[in-house]
């Protein structure tokens, strides 16, 4: 078979650029883990059900399995790991914690980040909003009422704050 | 994964030239389903054509009706107040497909294209009277979405033509329409039967004027039921129908039953009647071929009622329907 050859690009991974060469067959979530070390990024399925490799491009949760790193270029793209700023936890990841949204943890950084994705959208969500914007991210621990909760609580605090 | 070489055009006809002169060419737009194929092996090209960086497919505007980009992905059109109102039934289908992961990227044109029986957003369109743009290498065409589905993954699509939007007519401000997805799960199910219907009907007396009359918690039947008197004509009908046949289809026979006809919710059920005897299903693993039948004769009654109640009652202060 003729050598498929990569492509430069630049990705734009928690505000830190990133010059890399990727063959066009490789999905975002590969170039995450595999050459940016960027682990915290999970994948289950592979083919878009399940919601663990949800990564956020331009502020809005995607993919990452199904996503190519060649068709991102040039955009903002949030993993989980560009939530914590300077070793202190995102108050959606405080509210996982304290509300024990977290079980074996693995689903965490897709739900994070869709939920960080909806309550930036719309600041005090109903219970029925939340539930639907994470109804892409599979959990096979919680059954969802913790993980509920914990955004409910920061929903409660956004309709204080308003 | 298998390797292929990765192309970028900018504009439409960059794109047709490129898939008439590579050999083992796919479109990909949002990728959730050519990517998923891909993955599974099922799909092996030797290059794939992106159309995202195309700006002439990703807009949308109010153009003698509406004119939808076939770029434009479902969560755009989910965010589309004018859509909401004039084109409900398509916001209905937009909102329901896979989940916010998937609608932020996958594509109208991408869902239609590929064709499946189970195609969400065909339902709607067919109702809305969707007519497709074709762009090719020689000529742009456009025709009834009708007549764009040939069979299951089998399209009108020529060798090297691509999709480059859909145009939907205006309809007059007596109008509603709606698509009902019946799945098993509240999210990220494909459809067990998908029903759309759109309804215009002839307002004849004065009480109906005053629409905040109606603006109660009270149920639709109820509303049609008071109504007896004031003569509801019903001015133009269409009702579709997906998963009942190898393409979604129009139910045409119901359609005609309808039309022109005073409309009532007994009036509905043997219209529905008439739609369950023009659909074929067939058993699958999401439901039987008797289900699927008995329930296109609720879902079709329910699809015509929310319609009407789409058109007499403010779409905002009709109780939204819970999903939970």
């Amino acid at each position: 078979m003729k050598k498929i050859k990569g492509y430069s690009i630049t990705l734009t991974v928690n505000n830190e650029n990133y010059d890399l060469t990727a063959e066009p067959n490789r999905t975002l979530l590969e170039v995450l883990r595999d050459d940016l070390h960027l682990t915290g990024t999970k994948e289950s399925c592979g083919e878009g059900a399940c919601g663990s490799c949800t990564v956020l491009v331009d502020d809005q949760p995607v993919r990452s399995c199904l996503t190519l790193a060649v068709a991102v270029e040039g955009r903002h793209i949030t993993t989980i790991e560009g939530l914590s700023q300077g070793g202190a936890l995102h108050p959606v990841q405080d509210a996982f914690v304290a509300h024990h949204a977290i079980q074996c943890g693995f689903c965490s950084p897709g739900m994070i980040l869709t939920a960080y994705a909806l309550l930036k959208e719309n600041p005090s969500p109903t219970e029925e909003e939340i539930r639907r914007a994470i109804s892409g991210n599979v959990c096979r621990c919680t059954g969802y009422a913790k993980i509920v909760e914990a955004i409910k609580s920061l929903a409660d605090q956004g309709r204080q704050e308003r | 994964m298998k390797g292929y070489e990765y192309h970028k055009p900018s504009t439409v006809k960059e794109a047709i030239d490129l898939m008439g002169s590579l050999e083992n060419a796919k479109f990909i737009a949002g990728g959730t389903d050519v990517m998923v194929l891909i993955r599974q092996k099922k799909l092996s090209p030797a290059h794939l054509i992106s159309l995202r960086n195309i700006s002439d497919l990703s807009f949308m505007e109010t153009a003698n009706g509406f004119f939808i980009g076939g770029g434009v992905t479902h969560s755009e059109i989910v965010g589309n107040e004018f859509i909401q109102k004039h084109y409900s039934a398509l916001s209905d289908a937009a909102g329901n497909i896979g989940s916010k992961q998937i609608r932020n990227v996958a594509t109208l044109c991408g869902n239609i294209c590929n064709a499946a029986p189970s195609a969400d957003s065909a339902c709607p369109l067919l109702v809305l009277d969707a007519k497709v743009l074709i762009a090719g290498p020689d000529k742009e065409r456009e025709i009834a979405l009708d007549d764009f589905f040939l069979g299951p993954n089998r399209t009108a699509l020529e060798k090297g033509e691509m999709v480059k939007g859909f145009h939907m007519p205006p309809f007059n401000e007596n109008t509603g329409s709606t698509y009902i997805k019946h799945t098993r799960r509240a999210a990220m199910d494909l459809p067990i039967l998908g029903i759309a219907a759109r309804v215009t009907i002839k307002i004849g007396g004065s009480q109906i004027g005053c629409k905040d009359a109606f603006c109660t918690i009270d149920t639709i039947s109820n509303i049609l039921k008071h109504l007896e008197g004031e003569d509801l004509v019903c001015e133009d009908v269409r009702i579709a129908m997906g998963v009942v046949s190898p393409k979604p289809i129009r139910a045409k026979k119901a359609e005609a039953a309808l039309l022109g006809k005073v409309v009532s919710e007994k009036l509905f059920e043997e219209i529905a009647e008439i739609a369950a005897s023009e659909a074929q299903p067939r058993d699958s693993i999401r439901g039987e071929a008797w289900y699927r039948r008995d329930m296109i004769k609720v879902l079709t009654k329910r699809a015509l009622l929310k319609s009407i109640d789409r058109v007499i009652r403010p779409d905002d202060l009709i109780h939204p329907d819970r999903l939970w």
